[in-house]
């Protein structure tokens, strides 16, 4: 049962996603993560500023249980399964990054770089988690969805919308690690 | 998503630089699981639990809203290294500063709400 502790291989993990998957199906519900976000809006007063957030949030509370399971999971995960947190990426990919000036590549989970509790009092490093956070909910609202909305659910339900949005996904990300990451770090 | 790594920030710079085959791992065989799974529920006409009929909406058709949408959401997903998914897996796992992306997606999502009907769809 060691193998528990280490990080788990990409055909562990991606069948689990597409049991979630099914188990929300056979529940009648989507696998989606990014609607609760509208939520959380709408659960702070949002309705009253745009008709967007005018919809019955009650209904999604199903959907916030997926939150918690999602946290729970990484809690336990962390707490109880964990004994080294490092990840181990490819070579190249830590050195392109310690060029960058990460340093903490191959050594850490999360750079400490951008999430350290010290990074926070920097405001470039604060001004890019929340520019980061706002794109993403930008972005997922106007596509409609997120990677489990479209490139899991969408692309397995053979949805040509999806599709669509998972190649923006891809240009994004590309553009942002290929053409901005140099000029930002 | 943990255990895997595919809440590390790491990783999903490792996906873009197309260095590992992990990431595209995780999402290709939840996909091809998926495919054949939803094939064999429509066929089949599988009930869900509760006995009803499984219902599959089909997204609406478009392409602005998707494209555009899709780029903005990538260049937030590269920088902050996370979907939003996994952000509720970091703060479960302890790593705070990930409420900063959590509180920017909150806004972001709050600004489409905003700006959505001067915005092309």
């Amino acid at each position: 049962m060691e193998w528990i502790f280490e990080p788990w291989p990409w055909y562990v993990a991606g069948p689990l996603i597409a049991l979630i998957m099914f188990l929300l199906i056979f529940i009648g519900k989507q696998f989606g993560m990014s609607s609760n976000l509208r939520t959380f809006c709408t659960m702070c007063g949002a309705d009253k500023a745009a008709d967007f957030f005018n919809f019955d949030w009650k209904a999604q509370r199903w959907n916030l249980a997926v939150v918690l399971g999602a946290g729970l999971g990484g809690f336990l995960g962390a707490h109880y399964l964990s004994n080294d947190i490092a990840v181990a990426i490819n070579p190249d990919t830590i050195s392109n990054l310690k060029e960058l000036g990460f340093n903490s590549a191959g050594s850490a989970y999360l750079p400490d770089e951008l999430f350290s509790l010290e990074a926070l009092t920097s405001v470039k490093s604060l001004g890019l988690l929340l520019l980061g956070g706002l794109l993403i909910g930008f972005g997922a609202r106007y596509a409609g969805g997120c990677t489990s909305g479209h490139a899991i659910s969408g692309l397995s339900n053979l949805q040509l919308p999806s599709l669509i949005a998972v190649i923006g996904f891809f240009i994004g990300g590309l553009f942002m690690v290929h053409v901005l990451f140099p000029l930002i770090f | 998503m943990y255990k895997s790594e595919a809440a590390s920030w790491f990783r999903i710079y490792e996906m873009f630089q197309f260095q590992a085959f992990h990431m595209y791992g995780i999402i290709g065989s939840a996909l091809v699981i998926g495919v054949i799974g939803i094939q064999l529920i429509k066929r089949n006409n599988i009930k869900s639990f509760y006995g009803e009929p499984i219902k599959f909406v089909p997204k609406e058709k478009g392409f602005t809203r998707y494209f555009v949408g899709g780029i903005i959401f990538g260049l937030g997903w590269a920088l902050a290294g996370s979907c939003p998914g996994p952000i509720y897996t970091l703060i479960g796992a302890g790593y705070v500063s990930i409420i900063v992306v959590l509180i920017g997606a909150t806004l972001g999502t709050f600004l489409y709400g905003l700006l959505r009907n001067k915005l092309p769809h």
